[in-house]
C-alpha cells in the first residue's frame, strides 16, 4: 500500500486565500480569509481518506481547489505526474475528468428543471470525446443501474426522487467520466440514518468494484470511521493529526482531537458518565485572523506560553506515534473501547 | 399567573398527550403528519421523541404548544392534558397566557425565533416586563442574569448586540435563555443542537441538562440522533408515521429493541464493531402521509413482516413492562424470548 506508485492524488502546500476588500469603486484588499493555509494530502489508490473538522475550518475549499473549482494561491497537486494547477486548456480539462465530486445537498445541488439522463449524462458533454454521441443514453442507463436506481427513469426529473436516490444520481454524475478519485463533500449528512447506510454502502461497493480512492469530508465522526482508511483532522484551515483510522479513534494525540472525539455523542447509554468529556470553551476563531503560533491555543486546554510564538509542525513526535501539529502531543483515549 | 392554576390535577401527570391527530389539509390532500400519539412527561425527566425526518415529530410539539401552522393544519382528536387540564380545550387567551409562564419552546434554527431587529437583551427584558410587570431596570438586570446563566460570556457588554453578532452556538444560548425566562415546568426542545458543530452541541446540550436539573423541568427532546438520545434521555418514544410505535427507558430500548423499526434504526447507525462490514439498511423510503400503508403503517420495509401486518386491523400497543409499549404483532420474535 506504501508503494510511491500507488499515489493518485499528491498535494502539497495548498493555500486559498480570500481576500477582504473595502470600498465599491476602489475595490482595496483590507486582509484575507486564511480558508485553506498550508495543506499537504496523499491519496493512495482504493483509498478513502477522511476529513473531519467543525464548520468553517477549510473542508469545502479544501475539496473545491482538489477537483479544481477554485483556483489555490499557492500549492501544488499532482495527478498522475501533471501539477492540475500549472495546466490549462485541454489538458486541465482532461486531467480535471480524473477527479470528480460529490456534493452535501441531494435537494439544491441537481438542476430541477434538467432530466435525470442530461444530468448524468451532462460530463459528456463538456467532454464530448469521453463517450461517442451515439453511445451517451446506454451508458447513462448503466450508470443509474450501477448506483441501484431504475434504468428506465432516465426521463424523470429531480423532484420526483427521494434524497437518498437523489444522492446516488450525484454519485452516478461524478462517475460517468470514469475517473480515479471521488471527493465527496458531506455526501450523506442531509439524509436520514436509514437512507444514509444505504448510499455509504453504496459508495463502499463502488469503491471495490471499480477501484476508487475516496476523499470522504464529513462531519459525523461515526460515519468517517466507518468509511475511511486514514483519516486527517482539520482545524482553522491546516491539518493538525493525520493517521490511520485506529491511531486517530484510538489513540488521538492532539488536544483537538481528544476535545471532537470526547464530544461525539455515542449511541450507547452504558457509557453515560463514563466518558471523558472534554469541553471546549467559545468558539473557533476568524480564520481571518488566526491566533499567532498554534491556532488550536485559544481554546486549548494544554496550552503554554511557548504555543504563542511557535507554529507546531505537522510530524511525528517522542510521544505521537503518527503526524501531530502539537508541541505537546500525546496519546490520549477519549473514546475507551468504543 | 394564569387563574386556570385552579384546576390543575397534581397528581395527574405533568404533561400527557393522548392519542393526539393532526392532519394538513392541502391541495395535493390530506397529509396525516399525527395518527394517534401518545406519550407523557414528568417532572425532572427528559423523554425524548426519536424519529427520522418527516414522521411528525414538530407537527406533535407544535400542537402541544398551540402553534400549529393553521389552516392547513388541524388538530382532529386527542388530548394534549396538562396536570390533568386539557390544553386544546382552553379559550385561546388562556392558552396563551399558559404557554407563556408554564411551557416553553426552543427550535433547531435560532435565528428564525429571534428578532433581528431587537438588541437580545431588550427581547429577554421585554418578556419580564411583559409578564412579570418589572420596570425596565430590574428587567434589564434579570436579562443579564439569565445570560449569565446560560453562559455568554461578558453577558454584561453583550446586551445591547443584535441577534446577528452571536455566534451560532451563543444564538442558541440566547434562545435557552429566552425559553427559560420564566421558568417554564416543561421545556420542548425541537432539534437544538442539529445545525451545530458535536464540540459547540455538546456545550448545548450540558447546559440543557443542568438548567433541567436545577429547575427539575420536564424535558421533551426531539431528534433524530441515537447518540445525543443514549446521551441525555431517560426514556424515549419512537415516532413513525406519526405514531409512537415504541416506548421504553432509555437503557432498555438500547439493549433490546421491541419493535422491528426500533431495532432497523439502530443496526443502521455506523459502530466500530461494523467497520469493514456493509451497514444494515432499512429498504425502501418512508411512507407518503397523504397515502400511510393500512394495518401496520412500517409493513412495506419491514422484515417481520406476515400477511396480518398487511390486513386493516393496526397492532395495538403491547405492554411488554412496567413502562414498555410496542405496536408489533411480532414483539416476541423481534425481543427473542
Ligand atoms: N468564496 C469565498 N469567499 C470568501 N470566504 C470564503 C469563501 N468560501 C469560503 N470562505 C470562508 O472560508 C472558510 C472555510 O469555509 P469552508 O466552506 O471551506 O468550511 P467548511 O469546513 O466546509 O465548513 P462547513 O462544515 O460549514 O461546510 C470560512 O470562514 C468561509 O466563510
Ligand atoms: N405547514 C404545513 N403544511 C403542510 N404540511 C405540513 C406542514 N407542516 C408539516 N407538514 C407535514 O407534516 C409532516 C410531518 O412534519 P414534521 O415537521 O412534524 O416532521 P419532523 O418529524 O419534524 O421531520 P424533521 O426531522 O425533518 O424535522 C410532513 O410530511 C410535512 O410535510
Ligand atoms: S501546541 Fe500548545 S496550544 Fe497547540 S494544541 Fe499543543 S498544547 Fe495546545
Ligand atoms: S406489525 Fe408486522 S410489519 Fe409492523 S413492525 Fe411488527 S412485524 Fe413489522
Ligand atoms: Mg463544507
Ligand atoms: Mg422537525
Amino acid at each position: 500500500m506504501s508503494d510511491v506508485s500507488d499515489l493518485v492524488l499528491d498535494a502539497r502546500g495548498l493555500v486559498k486565500h480570500f481576500p477582504i476588500t473595502q470600498g465599491i469603486v476602489f475595490r482595496s484588499k483590507v486582509g484575507a480569509v486564511r480558508a485553506v493555509d498550508g495543506v499537504d494530502l496523499q491519496l493512495r489508490r482504493g483509498e478513502t481518506l477522511g476529513i473531519v473538522g467543525e464548520s468553517g475550518c477549510g473542508k469545502s475549499t479544501l475539496a473545491k481547489l482538489l477537483v479544481g473549482l477554485e483556483r489555490p494561491t499557492s500549492g501544488e497537486i499532482m495527478v498522475r505526474g501533471d501539477d492540475m494547477v500549472r495546466l490549462s486548456g485541454p489538458a486541465l480539462r482532461r486531467a480535471r475528468r480524473n477527479i470528480q465530486m460529490v456534493m452535501q445537498d441531494p435537494y439544491t445541488s441537481l438542476n430541477p428543471r434538467m432530466t435525470v439522463g442530461d444530468i448524468i449524462g451532462e460530463p459528456y458533454v463538456i467532454h464530448p470525446d469521453a463517450v461517442p454521441r451515439s453511445g451517451r443514453e446506454r451508458a447513462t442507463q448503466e450508470l443509474l443501474d450501477l448506483v441501484g436506481l431504475n434504468p428506465d427513469h432516465i426521463n424523470r426529473y429531480p423532484h420526483q426522487f427521494s434524497g437518498g436516490q437523489r444522492q446516488r444520481i450525484g454519485i452516478a454524475r461524478a462517475l460517468a467520466l470514469r475517473p480515479e478519485i471521488i471527493v465527496c463533500d458531506e455526501p450523506v449528512s442531509a439524509l436520514d440514518v436509514s437512507i444514509q447506510a444505504q448510499v455509504i454502502n453504496l459508495l463502499e461497493r463502488l469503491q471495490r468494484e471499480l477501484g476508487l480512492s475516496y476523499i470522504f469530508i464529513a462531519h459525523d465522526l461515526s460515519v468517517v470511521r466507518h468509511i475511511s482508511d486514514r483519516v486527517s483532522v482539520m482545524y482553522l484551515g491546516k491539518i493538525v493529526e493525520t493517521g490511520y483510522h485506529k491511531a486517530i479513534y484510538e489513540q488521538p494525540t492532539h488536544p483537538y482531537t481528544q476535545a471532537l472525539l470526547s464530544a461525539v455523542p455515542v449511541p450507547d447509554p452504558r457509557l453515560r458518565g463514563h466518558r471523558d468529556h472534554i469541553v471546549l470553551e467559545g468558539d473557533v476563531p476568524s480564520p481571518a485572523n488566526p491566533p499567532s503560533g498554534c491556532r488550536f491555543r485559544t481554546r486549548c486546554w494544554k496550552a503554554q506560553p511557548y504555543c504563542a510564538d511557535h507554529e507546531p509542525l505537522l510530524q511525528i513526535r517522542q510521544r505521537a506515534p503518527h503526524p501531530s501539529a502539537c508541541h505537546y502531543a500525546e496519546v490520549r483515549d477519549v473514546l475507551h473501547r468504543y | 399567573m394564569t387563574d386556570i392554576s385552579v384546576g390543575l390535577d397534581p397528581r395527574a401527570p405533568l404533561l400527557h398527550v393522548d392519542d393526539l391527530h393532526v392532519e394538513f389539509r392541502t391541495r395535493d390532500g390530506v397529509a396525516k403528519a399525527v395518527n394517534g400519539a401518545s406519550f407523557y412527561l414528568q417532572p425532572g425527566e427528559t423523554l425524548a421523541i426519536l424519529g427520522e425526518s418527516g414522521c411528525g415529530k414538530s407537527v406533535t410539539a407544535q400542537a402541544v404548544m398551540g402553534i400549529l401552522d393553521s389552516p392547513p393544519g388541524h388538530v382532529t382528536g386527542g388530548q394534549v392534558l396538562y396536570r390533568g387540564v386539557d390544553l386544546l380545550k382552553l379559550a385561546e387567551k388562556d392558552r396563551r397566557q399558559f404557554r407563556a409562564n408554564r411551557i416553553a419552546m426552543i427550535f433547531q434554527d435560532a435565528l428564525s425565533a429571534l428578532n433581528p431587529v431587537y438588541t437580545v437583551g431588550f427581547q429577554l427584558a421585554e418578556l419580564f416586563r411583559k409578564h412579570r410587570g418589572m420596570s425596565r431596570s430590574a428587567a434589564k438586570l434579570k436579562a443579564i442574569e439569565l445570560l449569565d446563566q446560560v453562559r455568554i460570556p461578558a453577558a454584561k457588554d453583550r446586551i445591547n448586540d443584535y441577534p446577528h453578532q452571536f455566534s451560532g452556538g451563543m444564538r442558541q444560548r440566547v434562545m435557552i435563555a429566552m425559553a427559560l425566562a420564566l421558568d417554564p415546568e416543561v421545556l420542548i426542545a425541537d432539534e437544538p443542537t442539529t445545525a451545530l458543530d458535536v464540540t459547540v452541541q455538546a456545550q448545548i446540550m450540558g447546559l440543557l441538562a443542568e438548567l433541567q436539573r436545577q429547575r427539575n423541568m420536564g424535558l421533551l427532546l426531539i431528534t433524530h440522533d441515537m447518540g445525543v438520545v443514549a446521551d441525555v434521555a431517560d426514556r424515549i418514544s419512537v415516532m413513525y408515521a406519526g405514531k409512537i410505535v415504541e416506548e421504553a427507558p432509555v437503557h432498555d430500548i438500547y439493549a433490546r429493541p421491541a419493535h422491528p423499526y426500533t431495532k432497523a434504526l439502530l443496526e443502521s447507525i455506523p459502530r466500530l464493531d461494523h467497520k469493514g462490514r456493509e451497514l444494515n439498511v432499512i429498504r425502501g423510503l418512508p411512507p407518503s402521509l397523504t397515502d400511510i400503508p393500512k394495518g401496520c403503517a412500517f409493513h412495506p420495509r419491514c422484515g417481520y413482516a406476515r400477511e396480518i401486518c398487511r390486513m386493516d386491523q393496526e397492532p395495538p400497543a403491547y405492554q411488554i413492562a412496567a413502562h414498555r409499549i410496542a405496536r408489533c404483532h411480532f414483539i416476541r420474535e423481534v425481543l427473542g424470548v
